[in-house]
C-alpha cells in the first residue's frame, strides 16, 4: 500500500495540526480563514492548553502548527511554547510578525523545536497591505530583520496565492532567499472572512497554470504542503503530499478547544467535537464520527469517471462546500474548468457561511487599497511539510 | 535513485539526533525536528532494524538480528541509505 493510500485510512495520530490559540489579532485580512479579530471569553486557559499538549505528546504528534489570530497577542504565548518543546512537541507558528522583536528573534534562534512563518501576502506593500491592512508589510519585514541579525536561518515566508500575487513569484523567492528564509505558498480558500473575498481574490485560471510551472521549476525549494494538489492534472503531482489530509493526518483545535477537520472548515458540518470533551482530543481524534467518514474511500462522485480523478483526488472540501458546490463533484478551481461552470450554477443564497465570526465590529472589509488592518493567518497544516514522493 | 545511494552496512549507525520514531501499524514513520522531513518505515522488521542500529556494531549485525536474510538483505541496504541521505539514521564513531 502507497504512503497516500496508508494517510487516506487515517493514522491513530495526527502527523502534525494547526493550533489556533486565539481568535484576536491586531489585523483584519480580507481572507482570514477564521475570521479572527476579537478574543472569545471561552478560550482554552493556560492549564487546558498544557493538558492538550501532554495528549499530544502522549499521541507522539511531531509538532503542531500554532496560528490564530495573532498567536503571540496571548499572554502565556512563549509560555506554551516552551512547555510544547519541553515535551517533544514541536512548534511551527503563524506570525504577522507584530511582537518579534529583537529579543523574541534571539530566542527562537536559540531554539531547535520551534519555527516561524511570516505571513506576508505581496512582495511589495502596495500588493500585501491591500489584503492584509496598511503597516502590515512593514512589520513582516521588521520582524524578518530582526530574525535575520539573531541569526535564525531558514525561517518560513509564507504566502497565500491570489490574483494580485502570482505576477510576484520571483520577487516573493528572491525576498525569501535574502533572508535566508524559504519561501511557502499556500492556496488561498473562501474560508472565515475569504468567503467574502475569494471570488475576487483566487487565482484565473491562466495565473493556475502560471503558478504549476513555476512550482514545477523550483521543486523542493518551495514549500507547499498539500495546498496544490488540485494542480497536479497539469501535468504530475508537485512535491509535497498529494492528498487532503483532513481528519486523516490532520486536523484543527479552535481557540475554544473545537476540533474540525481542516483549519479552512470551520463549520459544524466538520466538527468533530471538543477537547474539553472527556477523553479530551485523544478520543475526538479517534472516536468522531465524522472523522471515521472521512477516513473511508472516497466515492469520488461526479468526479469519478474523469481521467485526473487520481492525481487530483476531486480537490479541496473545504472549498468546495465554501462555494456551495457539492463535496463529491470538482473543486471549483478545477483545471479542467468544471468547479467554474458549477460555480455558475449554485443559488448564492444556498451557499453555507462560515459559523464563527470573531472579526473587528468595523463593518465589512472590501478588498482595497488604504483600508484598515488585515489579518494574518492563512495556515494549512501541512503545508511546509516534505513528505518524500514516490515511496512505499 | 536509491540504487545509486551508498551505504555502509558494516559501520555503526544510530537514529539521529531530533529525530522522532511513532510506531504505525504499517510500519513507523520518522519525524527530523530538524529538516523539518517525514520518512516512512515500511513494515515492523525496517522498524526493529533502525531501532536496534545503536545497540549493534554494524548495520549488518542489526538486520541479521531482526532476521533480514541474505536474499532482503540489499532491501534493507537501500532503505537504510535513503535514510542515512534524508539524515535520518547517522554513523557513530566507535572505540
Amino acid at each position: 500500500m502507497s504512503l497516500v493510500e496508508q494517510f487516506e485510512r487515517g493514522l491513530d495520530a495526527p502527523i502534525c495540526l494547526t493550533w489556533e490559540l486565539t481568535y484576536a489579532c491586531n489585523l483584519a485580512c480580507v481572507h482570514c480563514l477564521s475570521s479572527s479579530g476579537r478574543r472569545d471569553p471561552r478560550e482554552l486557559s493556560t492549564a487546558e492548553c498544557r493538558e492538550v499538549i501532554d495528549t499530544l505528546q502522549r499521541m507522539q504528534v511531531f509538532y503542531v502548527n500554532v496560528g490564530g489570530g495573532e498567536p503571540t497577542v496571548r499572554p502565556d504565548f512563549w509560555e506554551l511554547v516552551d512547555y510544547a518543546t519541553a515535551h517533544q512537541v514541536g512548534v511551527k507558528f503563524s506570525t504577522n510578525g507584530i511582537k518579534i522583536d529583537a529579543e523574541a528573534a534571539r530566542r527562537l534562534a536559540a531554539s531547535d523545536y520551534v519555527d516561524v512563518q511570516i505571513s506576508l501576502d505581496g512582495a511589495t506593500a502596495a500588493v500585501n497591505d491591500a489584503v492584509r491592512g496598511a503597516g502590515s508589510h512593514a512589520t513582516a519585514v521588521r520582524a524578518m530583520d530582526h530574525l535575520r541579525a539573531a541569526g535564525f536561518a531558514g525561517f518560513k515566508l509564507s504566502v497565500v496565492m491570489t490574483r494580485h500575487n502570482i505576477g510576484q513569484l520571483d520577487e516573493l523567492k528572491a525576498l525569501a532567499d535574502g533572508y535566508g528564509a524559504q519561501l511557502r505558498l499556500t492556496r488561498l480558500r473562501p474560508s472565515g472572512r475569504g468567503a467574502d473575498s475569494w471570488h475576487e481574490l483566487h487565482p484565473t485560471a491562466a495565473q493556475q497554470r502560471q503558478l504549476y510551472d513555476w512550482l514545477s521549476a523550483h521543486g523542493e525549494q518551495v514549500l507547499t504542503g498539500d495546498s496544490f494538489f488540485h494542480l497536479a492534472p497539469y501535468g504530475g503531482p508537485l512535491p509535497g503530499l498529494n492528498l487532503c489530509g483532513a481528519g486523516r493526518v490532520v486536523c484543527l483545535i479552535d481557540p475554544v478547544g473545537d476540533v474540525y477537520a481542516c483549519p479552512f472548515a470551520i463549520h459544524e458540518e466538520f466538527w468533530a467535537g471538543n477537547v474539553r470533551q472527556p477523553g479530551g482530543f485523544a478520543t475526538v481524534w479517534r472516536e468522531s464520527a465524522l472523522f471515521a467518514d472521512l477516513r473511508r474511500p472516497a466515492s469520488g462522485g461526479a468526479c469519478r469517471s474523469c481521467g485526473f480523478f487520481d492525481s487530483c483526488r476531486g480537490g479541496c472540501m473545504a472549498a468546495k462546500f465554501f462555494t456551495g458546490l457539492p463535496l463529491d463533484g470538482p473543486d471549483p478551481e478545477c483545471v479542467r474548468g468544471l468547479g467554474a461552470e458549477a460555480l455558475g450554477a449554485t443559488d448564492p443564497a444556498a451557499v453555507p457561511r462560515p459559523a464563527a465570526d470573531h472579526s473587528h465590529r468595523r463593518g465589512p472589509v472590501p478588498v482595497a487599497i488604504g483600508r484598515p488592518p488585515a489579518r494574518a493567518c492563512d495556515e494549512n497544516p501541512l503545508a511546509g511539510l516534505a513528505v518524500p514522493a514516490g515511496r512505499g | 535513485m536509491s540504487t545509486e545511494l551508498r551505504f555502509d552496512l558494516d559501520r555503526a549507525w544510530r537514529v539521529a539526533d531530533r529525530v522522532a520514531v511513532r510506531p504505525e501499524p504499517f510500519g513507523a514513520l520518522l519525524y527530523h525536528f530538524g529538516t523539518r522531513r517525514l520518512s516512512f518505515l515500511k513494515n515492523a522488521t525496517v522498524l526493529a532494524v533502525v531501532r536496534s542500529l545503536a545497540d549493534h556494531p554494524s548495520a549488518r549485525s542489526a538486520c541479521a538480528a531482526a532476521g533480514v536474510g541474505q536474499a532482503a538483505l540489499p532491501a534493507y541496504e537501500r532503505a537504510l541509505a535513503t535514510l542515512a541521505e534524508s539524515r535520518m539514521i547517522c554513523e557513530r564513531p566507535t572505540s
